[in-house]
């Protein structure tokens, strides 16, 4: 019989009204890395909850057999003396703390009467920060390091509690490519020195390359548990369970009618950073965008995408904007975020809870959010009109939700993203800038939003999609851009793209400028 | 609706019965003798109307306006010392609401545009306008003799020969007059919902509620109509109520207020100013408090330097009591309107019971603490925070 270190067994979950996890049973044997998969809303992140202690013993049924010993987890701190530590999506650091500050955050380095001992601290940190490959000094505050060294500081932070049993909810969601692979090569060397891991993600190309077994959730119920020895499982096998039918194309076909009329064009677009303003992030970029055509960007983290979209976007990101931008051929200065919608432009963050959707309010209120006129007369707002409006953009897209006065905090991501694409699809738009769409959403999800996208080119608008996922810009996009450092890297038609070309580009700018300096 | 939701829903209006029906009892039935009844809205008209404004600043994100109070204060002064040099009621009234309205843009500008954080911006403003109150005040008493001044606010509403002081059954017609205008908007509200396919709730459901409202209408003009008829001052705080709650609940304009509040980066990139927002909601409410300022001086009938102390507080009791969120986003006017009732029924029925100051304060601070802890615990089981 197998040696397994964590048994789940016969776990159920109710919320209010909800059968949040139904009778799961997940088996992780020791040493290896095992994935949890499943749509949003699967129930994989309350069921690391339900592990981890978030979600009290008694709150839900079931056992959970940990190294051979039924546990009861009252609260985080029970489960992390047995060696448990779940990294969350969401990073648990202080940006105005150290590093090593961060890392031992409620897990002071302290001697006899409680006083910080900051040399061992600092010292230990920094040999934490050496196993993940971090090559900062452990002073440094949290803030100034990107997102993808901060989520090797969480885990540095785990190994600096002894962890037996990792999980990893999301680890590379927010990370580029390059970081990506760098963290799944690090979960597998720690795999040669013993420690087990459980990682959930959306990936399913990380899934397979990491992944000795996968355990797929659907609607809060086990599906199946498959072996990947060889590590080379094929992802249309992973979706086929995850969402129970086989999605024959990833990508939805379209037929490609792009106009001869260019919808949206700029021209030596350069902006500066709105703190640093002598810091340039986006110099001299020109691109175009034709009616009924997708255009990709693509780039690493901090190529400048998201600053150029929303510099664009009423100059909502940025100091001393330079440029010409140019819609439907005339040239507009866009002095706000309502004149560029004014304009027919709209712009949908990559991060909707932070900058796209009001969270504490209901889906109606946040879909008319962009443009009230349409749903008032003279300053006064209708509320049949406004309910009838956002009910049918929950039936067009497939929201899933009780209904439109639902809280669109209490919508799982992917449902969210349907609100904050539903909002700008409200404000009728004839250039969209979407910015990374599918973040954090379900494969079933990211259909059906490709499925909008290529609804709204059809119907002769533009859309700008920035992505980080590849794949997704290949299938997707009529032409890809692609920036690197604040540049325009290289340009690619669908036809001529691949994985190889855009990377290389990207790499090839980057070994030009270590050439010139 | 089960009884779980009712409560959560109709939690304040559950507490203020209970409040009321036990001050009731507790004064021997006094609280509701048609005097006390009468008075208590208009003794508690400087709370009614600021809340109304305070809760535009709570929604931007729980900001408060500390200087409402001396405002107030500012604004009555002005006009006590215009009408005792022998001004016309109406000069009086307009330098007032002028200065109200000069205070209100300042305020507005420093907060939304130079973003002066609202809570030091308005404790300066706090120290400011008291002192220049003081100053106009020559820091005496000045009494208010106008009578055109006196009555634009404090007269009651009586028809010569038909009412006389303990009988005005002009009150009770008024008192109808409403009850029909509100049941017909109920019904064409419905119809309006149904017949654009929205769900509108059960028809019972409606139909107690609006049998409750009409109810207390009546019952509340039948107390009026035996002391005095209807209060002049009550059409006043029914006028900002009304324009208010119908701002924040059915315009685009106070749609904002509780955008910014919900998440002011979404805001702005959905093309909303917030700063314009800001602007607004501190501007309003330094016009309310220079306009509370006339209503007080006229009911008080004259000015001192301390006129107004803490009433902000009470404003912003009245709306976190009333449910509004402390981090902003949420919260109605109706609501804010129970919350403050409900701390002039407390304040009321001690000082008929006979209880000395010191302790309203003591009982003030234990209902506020309450309610808040039942709103964010109530949120929390709800899984909302």
């Amino acid at each position: 019989m197998a040696d397994y270190i964590l048994e789940m067994k016969n776990i159920t979950k109710t919320w209010p009204g909800v059968k949040a996890l139904d009778d799961v049973n997940l088996q992780v044997e020791r040493g290896e890395i095992h994935a949890l998969v499943g749509e949003n809303g699967a129930g994989k992140s309350t069921l690391m909850n339900v592990l981890s202690g978030i979600i009290p013993f008694g709150e839900y049924t079931g056992d959970i057999v940990y190294n051979g010993k039924t546990c009861q987890f009252g609260k985080i701190k029970d489960s992390e003396n047995e060696g448990i530590v779940v990294i969350h999506q969401e990073l648990a650091l202080i940006p105005e703390l150290t590093i090593a500050e961060n890392m031992f955050l409620g897990n002071e380095r302290k001697n006899k009467i409680g006083k910080i001992d900051w040399s061992m601290t600092y010292g230990q940190a920094q040999e934490a920060m050496k196993r993940v490959g971090l090559k900062e000094s452990s002073s440094v505050l949290i803030k100034d390091i990107g997102t993808g060294k901060q989520q090797l500081v969480e885990i540095a932070k785990a190994l600096s509690k002894n962890v037996k049993l990792l999980v990893l909810d999301e680890p590379t969601s927010s990370l580029n490519e390059e970081d990506s692979k760098m963290l799944l090569d690090m979960l597998l060397r720690f795999k040669e020195e013993g420690m087990t891991a459980i990682i959930i993600t959306h990936k399913l190309n990380e899934v397979a390359y990491v992944a000795d077994r996968i355990t797929v959730l659907r609607d809060g119920s086990t599906i199946e548990t498959m072996d990947n020895p060889e590590h080379n499982i094929d992802e249309e096998r992973i979706i086929k369970g995850m969402v129970g039918r086989e999605i024959s194309n990833r990508y939805p076909s379209r037929e490609h009618k792009v106009s001869d009329e260019v919808a949206f064009e700029c021209k030596d677009w350069t902006v500066y950073h709105p703190v640093y303003t002598e810091k340039c992030v986006d110099n001299k970029i020109s691109f175009n965008v034709h009616k009924g055509e997708v255009v990709g960007f693509s780039g690493l983290q901090g190529a400048g995408r998201t600053e150029l979209a929303m510099s664009l976007f009423g100059k909502s990101y940025g100091s001393h904007i330079t440029g010409h931008e140019f819609i439907n051929g005339q040239e507009v200065n866009l002095k706000n975020e309502r004149d560029a919608i004014g304009h027919g432009l709209a712009y949908a963050t990559e991060d909707r809870k932070v900058n796209g959707l009001i969270l504490s309010d209901t889906i109606a209120r946040n879909t008319t959010m962009a443009k009230l006129a349409k749903v008032s007369k003279n300053g006064i707002l209708d509320s049949q009109l406004e309910h009838r409006a956002a009910q049918e953009y929950v039936d067009a897209m497939h929201t899933k939700t009780p209904s439109i006065d639902q809280m669109v905090g209490n919508l799982s991501g992917g449902n969210q993203q349907k609100v904050l694409l539903a909002k700008w699809m409200f404000a009728e738009p004839e250039v969209l800038i979407l910015d990374e769409p599918t973040r954090g959403i379900d494969v079933g999800a990211k259909y059906e939003i490709y499925c909008i996208i290529n609804e709204m080119v059809a119907q002769g608008k533009a859309v700008i999609m920035i992505s980080s996922e590849l794949p997704e810009l290949l299938g997707m996009c009529d032409r890809i851009y692609v920036m690197n450092e604040g540049e325009m890297a290289g340009e690619f038609t669908a036809e001529e793209a691949t994985q190889e070309k855009i990377m290389s580009a990207i790499l090839s700018k980057n070994r030009a400028q270590q050439g010139g300096n | 609706m089960n009884a779980k939701v009712f409560i959560k829903k109709y939690t304040m209006v559950i507490a203020l019965v209970i409040v009321f029906v036990f001050f009731t009892i507790l004064t021997g039935g006094r609280l509701v003798l048609a005097q006390n009844v009468s008075n208590l809205l208009l003794q508690n008209a400087y709370v009614l109307v600021m809340a109304c404004g305070m809760l535009l600043c709570i929604l931007t994100g729980g900001n408060v306006d500390l200087s409402v109070g001396s405002t107030l204060c500012l604004s009555g002064a002005l006009a006590a010392k215009l009408l005792n040099i022998g001004q016309p009621a109406g000069v009086a009234i307009l330098v007032s609401l002028a200065v109200s309205v000069v205070i209100g843009i300042a305020q507005g500008y420093l907060i939304g545009y130079i973003h002066i954080p609202p809570f030091i911006c308005t404790l300066a403003g706090m120290f400011l306008f008291r002192g220049l109150s003081r100053v106009v005040l020559s820091s005496k008493t000045i009494s208010i003799m106008n009578e055109s001044y006196l009555n634009l606010f404090t007269s009651y509403i009586q028809i010569p020969g038909v009412d006389e002081n303990q009988n005005c059954p002009s009150a009770i017609v008024i008192g109808i007059v409403v009850a029909v205008i509100v049941a017909i908007a109920f019904f064409i509200g419905r119809k309006n919902t149904i017949a654009h396919g929205n769900d509108a709730g059960s028809f019972a459901a409606m139909l107690a509620k609006l049998v409750i409202i009409d109810a207390l209408i009546i019952i509340y003009s039948v107390k009026l109509s035996q002391y005095k008829g209807v209060p002049v001052m009550l059409i006043w705080i029914l006028a900002v109520v009304l324009i208010f709650a119908f701002v924040t609940s059915s315009t685009v304009f106070g749609r904002y207020f509780y955008a910014v509040g919900g998440n002011e980066k979404a805001t702005k990139l959905s093309g909303i100013d917030p700063r314009r927002v800001y602007f607004w909601a501190y501007f309003l409410m330094s016009f309310l408090a220079g306009f509370s300022g006339l209503l007080q001086s006229a009911r008080i009938g004259s000015v001192d330097g301390s006129m107004g102390t803490s009433f902000e507080m009470d404003a912003i009791a009245s709306c976190f009591i009333g449910g509004a969120s402390a981090y902003g986003g949420s919260g109605t006017v109706p609501g804010v309107m129970v919350g403050a009732i409900l701390l002039g029924v407390i304040n009321q029925g001690m000082s008929i019971y006979g209880l000395s100051d010191q302790w309203q304060y003591v009982v003030k601070g234990a209902v506020l603490l309450i309610a808040v802890i039942f709103d964010v615990v109530s949120n929390h089981k709800t899984g909302k925070s």
